[in-house]
């Protein structure tokens, strides 16, 4: 088991490595300057602000020190757009907002998808079986960007119990909206999930053993159904993962809440490239990290897989 | 015993009886038993319909301004015979009838330019790693397994903002980042392909490996592709509508679901909730329509007997 966490871990440094080199030249290729503005710089001005960001130096020399900075102060450079602010600095004040709610929808999800899909598939064909279903399936197409303006209609416009937007410090109104927004779709994937899983696991022999030997419901379902059954759920936890990061953007724009999805719109629509780098850095080095915590997870669980 | 055969054939379907049932009899049959995607398949040529007609049959365009309505949106924008603006119309004066069906036919063409982009790219990606194998094969997945934990909303707007903003990029974009799911199952069909005998025939016969794998793997694979083809479409569409809600995407006067749902958002406030709620219906239609029927295809190609 150790050496394959080293091995995963071996895997996930290129990764990161290969989405710096990546972006970094995306951004060295891309057409417009961070500098050009309405009237063009004078040559030698705009020289010396190349120079002062290290814009001069050969690509390589960029961007090994880049990975160096990061690596050593963890330190991504100044923002070309917010001026007198480093990207760090911007980091540490969007990804604590964005990871307390990203956490608390990922929990939902997972907790609320996982009870669904176990009680439809032990009261299969009856009422609550579809109405699970069709809760699961109804979901699906009800992504963040959907359920975010249906819940402030509701909830904001019509009841008026909730805030529209804002954070204040994560307190639970301000919470709430973001949660269910960002969680609903992959909650209802998780559901569906586990209910076929949860089936299938239900007619294997081992179950019927379970059942011959005289074992109560319960006993069945949670010691010897559940651990297999997750296997397809767990598998499932890295895009929605990434679905929770991904998502973060439209919550952070919908409902303001400050967290680095509004950082990363407004700074691709200003040609912020620090900026985008940073987080699109740091959320690969999440996600990375986040697979990692997954697959070792599923190793544990799934007695089949040796490594 | 040759008329109990005789009379089985009769009573159970109205073939032919010296033709057999083949493979894919048995999966017309099962799929059009399937009420729920057949269901949808008609609810998605309707849309079809609608999008491709709309813009005939209405007397507005999606561009035209009515400036009778412009000024008072909330009671005289209101959907109506009387006015010609069957959906009413949005802040702007302009139909939404016809805007629908604009964006339903934007997020259409993005769905399925999208998941042929991917099809292509996968299919032929996961032929030649899995029908080589070895080393290759492994190098190949690898990448596969490093690009499938970079976040890629991240990558695409990044992508987007680095070469501007154009459908065109916009379809490809979306292709070229989904192609991975589709690359790991057509390898895994072709891994067990390669032990059939008709392969090995080809093998010893001299037939060059790409042609090996054009002439003899992917035809075999045309079965899984297409049913994962029709799942991947609805989710370009999730996609797109994401990018385009951020206002990344199509840009106007052309305009998608996802952008008209976030105009329509936008304007919850003043009461005129005709203006999300065709999109949002439309949307959502469209992307249930697109998972019943690859569903029921999923049955009916891939019979199992739980569900």
């Amino acid at each position: 088991m150790a050496s394959y966490i080293i091995r995963r871990i071996l895997i996930g440094i290129p990764t990161i490595l290969a989405l710096v080199v990546f972006s970094y030249l995306l951004i060295v290729v891309a057409p417009g300057s961070p500098f050009a503005g309405e009237r063009p710089l004078p040559p030698d001005v705009l020289a010396n602000i190349e120079a002062r960001y290290g814009l001069d130096r050969p690509l390589a020399e960029q961007i090994a020190s880049y990975v160096w900075r990061i690596v050593m102060d963890f330190d991504f450079g100044p923002s070309f757009a917010y001026q007198d602010r480093t990207v760090t600095d911007i980091v540490l004040q969007g990804f604590p907002v964005t990871l307390t709610y990203g956490f608390l929808a990922f929990l939902v999800s997972v907790l609320v998808g996982v009870t669904l899909g176990i009680v439809a598939a032990i009261r299969k064909n009856t009422w609550l079986d579809y109405l699970a279903v069709g809760i699961s399936i109804g979901a699906q197409a009800l992504p963040n960007f959907v359920m975010a303006p249906i819940l402030v209609l509701v909830f904001t416009l019509w009841l008026g119990v909730l805030p529209g937007g804002g954070w204040q410090g994560g307190q639970l109104p301000y919470l709430v909206m973001p949660v269910i927004a960002l969680s609903t779709s992959f909650m209802a994937s998780i559901a569906r999930i586990t209910r076929s899983s949860m089936l299938e696991v239900l007619n294997a022999d081992f179950i019927l053993t379970a059942r011959a030997m005289g074992l109560g419901f319960g006993r069945i379902i949670f010691s010897h159904a559940l651990k297999p059954a997750m296997l397809p759920v767990v598998s499932y936890l890295g895009p929605t993962f990434v679905g929770m990061i991904t998502g973060s953007v439209v919550i952070d724009m919908y409902f303001s809440t400050g967290g680095i999805g509004q950082f990363f719109v407004n700074a691709a629509i200003n040609r912020d490239y620090p900026l985008i780098m940073g987080i699109t850095i740091l959320t690969g080095c999440l996600t990375v990290t986040f697979n990692l915590v997954v697959d070792v997870l599923y190793a544990w669980i799934d007695p089949r897989i040796r490594y | 015993m040759i008329f109990s055969v005789q009379a089985r054939v009769d009573t159970a379907s109205k073939v032919d009886p010296s033709d057999g049932r083949s493979l894919w009899q048995d999966s017309r049959t099962r799929f059009l038993r399937n009420h729920a995607a057949i269901g949808s398949a008609v609810l998605l040529l309707l849309i079809c319909l609608y999008a491709l007609l709309a813009p005939v049959a209405s007397g507005w365009s999606g561009e035209a301004i009515d400036w009778n309505v412009l000024g008072d949106v909330q009671s005289k924008g209101r959907p109506s015979m009387e006015t010609g603006h069957l959906f009413g119309t949005d802040e702007l004066g302009r139909d939404i009838f016809v805007r629908t069906a604009m964006g339903t036919r934007v997020s259409l063409m993005v769905g399925v330019f999208g998941a042929l982009v991917a099809v292509i790219v996968g299919t032929f990606y996961g032929a030649v790693s899995g029908y080589i194998g070895g080393v290759t094969d492994s190098v190949m997945m690898r990448i596969v397994d490093i690009l499938m934990s970079i976040p890629f909303m991240f990558v695409l707007i990044l992508l987007l903002m680095v070469f501007g903003r154009s459908v065109i990029l916009l379809f490809v974009g979306i292709g070229l980042v989904s192609w991975l799911d589709m690359a790991r199952i057509v390898r895994g069909q072709t891994l067990s392909l390669k032990q059939a005998e008709f392969v090995e025939h080809a093998v010893v016969t001299g037939i060059s490996p790409l042609m090996i794998i054009g002439r003899h793997i992917i035809p075999n694979l045309l079965g899984v592709v297409v049913v994962y083809a029709t799942l991947l479409v609805p989710n370009m569409i999730l996609y797109e509508s994401f990018i385009s809600f951020l206002g990344l995407g199509v840009q106007e006067p052309n305009t998608s679901l996802g952008a008209l749902i976030n105009s329509g958002a936008s304007q919850m406030q003043y009461g005129t909730l005709w203006q999300i709620g065709f999109p949002l219906f439309f949307f959502i239609s469209t992307l249930l329509g697109f998972f019943f029927v690859g569903d029921g295809l999923r049955d009916a190609l891939d019979p199992r007997d739980d569900q």
